[in-house]
């Protein structure tokens, strides 16, 4: 290879771009799309916290702040954490404010993996955790999770996908994109197995606010596997704080003091204006973040309702802000249904093969979006659906 | 059942058949329901909100701070009565304060308000005096605002 190509490592040029980019084209030709392949709220960020937000560059607070975050902010995520799932993290040593929940997923896979290390991936999943381990030298493993099981990991399943290569494993629920939660007695077994392994637990807790008829249980509130837990949490689903890029991560001390030092050489600190406006939205703001919960459990009972009765099996959601419908009786591929579907109707969903292999035969649509979005798009994938049953 | 209340308060517009699905209760439950909230007059009516500023209709709207001598045995409520009778009152509230009522009235020019001031109302048995604001602009009303929304300008795909 003479190309300028060469000099990127090896690992970075053979990871495959992401499943949805030739999507990014076609949108950008194409006027009056309804796009239901956002993964983040329709909703602004709350006014209380934008005003926040602007008070302190008023006031000039527009430089670094502790590498770990302003300690009043980790304060109030340590309290937040005790309110809301009753589990405890030490705002001195035991917690880090993130650019983002994505590089608290980064960090801790850089501070545990060795070359060759392998990571237990459960598949369908949010598309960065393959990348993230593979630019952190490590191999995922993927793990199926199906539909027949409710998109829930199976502990059977789960202990043989650990061997003793496996360093990590990734919980990610509330799921993107299926929409499942676990329940605190199904992640009762999964601990079981994790209990006896000897592999970190990275478990991705960025929509736990948004579950729908039941509790959200934070794999924090074991204590058998706490000391090799990270919990990676954030603001941008809750309070639909997407664009600050502001997060947290939250782990044993003697781990998070090596994940300190990766973010301290690499980010330095979170943005600072964006730690104040997090500040208020922990401290004043349930009622808003109650607010958008309501109003996504509707649109979701609604769009659930819809595309059922398009004739299509879907699994009920019941956490983040996405559906999961399997499109395999339209005799479609996911990709096929995503692109046929935007260039006949212009709505766009994101075909399931973004979110891994097994992802085939699916297609994520989120319900972050209006109503009448939601709505306008239900009668045109009807249509698309229709018009594929008169070929 | 009072979630329905609050999502018709939002749209009204919506439909039995959507409302039923959005609290995932039964059509015909929720038939029921909106039709005793408007027997008990929980559900007082079904309206637009209308930006008139954006139509050709001359439209003002004044809010009268009005102070009244309180009548024995009736305390206000029969002045207030006799205020928001006129059609052109749309808004009547007792208020705490250092004045008494709050009347927003609607008409088409300064003039029919003052006059409307003037004629009716500050001459009514009881109504010690009153102060007229008129409205230079409404930027919220009924908790819509109505110029400067904020739209959905994200990007349509992201990863």
């Amino acid at each position: 290879m003479s190309s300028p190509e060469k000099y990127v490592k090896n690992s970075v040029r053979e990871m495959p771009p992401s499943g949805i980019r030739k999507y990014f084209d076609l949108i950008n030709e194409m006027e009056d799309v309804i796009s239901l392949g956002i993964g983040e709220p329709d909703f602004i960020t709350p006014w209380q916290i934008r005003e926040a937000g602007i008070y302190a560059l008023e006031k000039g607070r527009t430089h670094y702040s502790a590498n770990a975050g302003i300690r009043e902010l980790r304060d109030e995520i340590s309290e937040y954490l005790k309110r809301k799932y009753d589990i405890a993290y030490d705002a001195a040593d035991e917690i880090i404010v993130t650019v983002g929940a994505s590089e608290g997923i980064d960090l801790a896979l850089k501070a545990i993996l060795e070359p060759g290390d392998e990571v237990v991936v459960p598949e369908p999943s949010f598309v960065a955790y393959k990348g993230c381990v593979n630019v952190s030298g490590g191999i995922p493993v993927s793990l199926e999770l199906k539909e027949e099981n409710l998109f829930k990991i199976d502990p059977a399943e789960l202990e043989a996908a650990i061997t003793e290569k496996t360093k990590a494993v990734i919980i990610p629920f509330p799921n993107n994109p299926t929409g499942s939660v676990m329940t605190g007695e199904e992640l009762e077994e999964v601990v079981k197995v994790l209990k006896n392994k000897d592999v970190v637990i990275i478990s991705d807790e960025i929509y736990s606010e948004l579950t729908y008829g039941f509790e959200f249980r934070s794999l924090a509130t074991f204590p058998e596997i706490k000391e090799k837990l990270i919990v990676v949490n954030g603001f941008s689903k809750s309070h639909a704080m997407t664009g600050w890029r502001i997060g947290f991560v939250c782990g044993n001390k003697e781990i998070i003091k090596h994940m300190f030092k990766i973010h301290q050489y690499t980010l330095m600190c979170a943005p600072t204006p964006a730690q104040y406006a997090g500040i208020e939205a922990l401290r004043n703001c349930d009622a808003e973040v109650e607010r958008m919960i309501k109003e996504y459990d509707r649109r979701r009972k609604f769009i659930l309702n819809g595309i059922r009765d398009l004739g299509l099996k879907c699994f009920e959601p019941q956490g983040a802000f996405y559906i999961f419908p399997n499109i395999t009786s339209t005799g479609l591929s996911s990709d096929e249904f995503c692109e046929g579907l935007l260039k006949s109707e212009r709505v766009l969903m994101v075909p399931g093969t973004a979110f891994g292999d097994c992802g085939e035969g699916y297609v994520r649509a989120t319900y972050a979006s209006s109503l009448e979005n939601i709505k306008e798009a239900l009668v045109r994938t009807e249509r698309f659906i229709k018009g594929l049953q008169e070929k | 059942m009072k979630e329905i209340l609050d999502i018709l308060e939002k749209n009204a517009k919506l439909t039995v058949a959507e409302v039923a699905v959005l609290t995932g209760l039964d059509e015909k439950d929720v038939s029921t329901a909106i039709a005793e909230y408007e027997q008990d007059s929980v559900i007082l009516g079904y309206k637009a909100i209308i930006n008139w500023d954006k139509t050709d209709t001359d439209l003002i709207t004044a809010i009268i701070e009005v102070k009244l001598v309180p009548q024995r045995d009736k305390g206000f409520d029969s002045i207030a009565e006799r205020i928001y009778k006129y059609p052109q009152v749309k808004a009547c509230w007792l208020m705490s304060g250092s004045y008494d009522l709050s009347v927003m009235i609607e008409g088409k020019h300064i003039k029919e308000v003052a006059m409307f001031v003037s004629e009716k109302l500050a001459v009514i048995d009881g109504v010690f005096s009153t102060a007229t604001h008129f409205v230079l602009k409404k930027y919220k009303d009924g908790n819509i605002i109505f110029e400067g929304i904020e739209k959905d300008d994200r990007e349509a795909i992201v990863l």
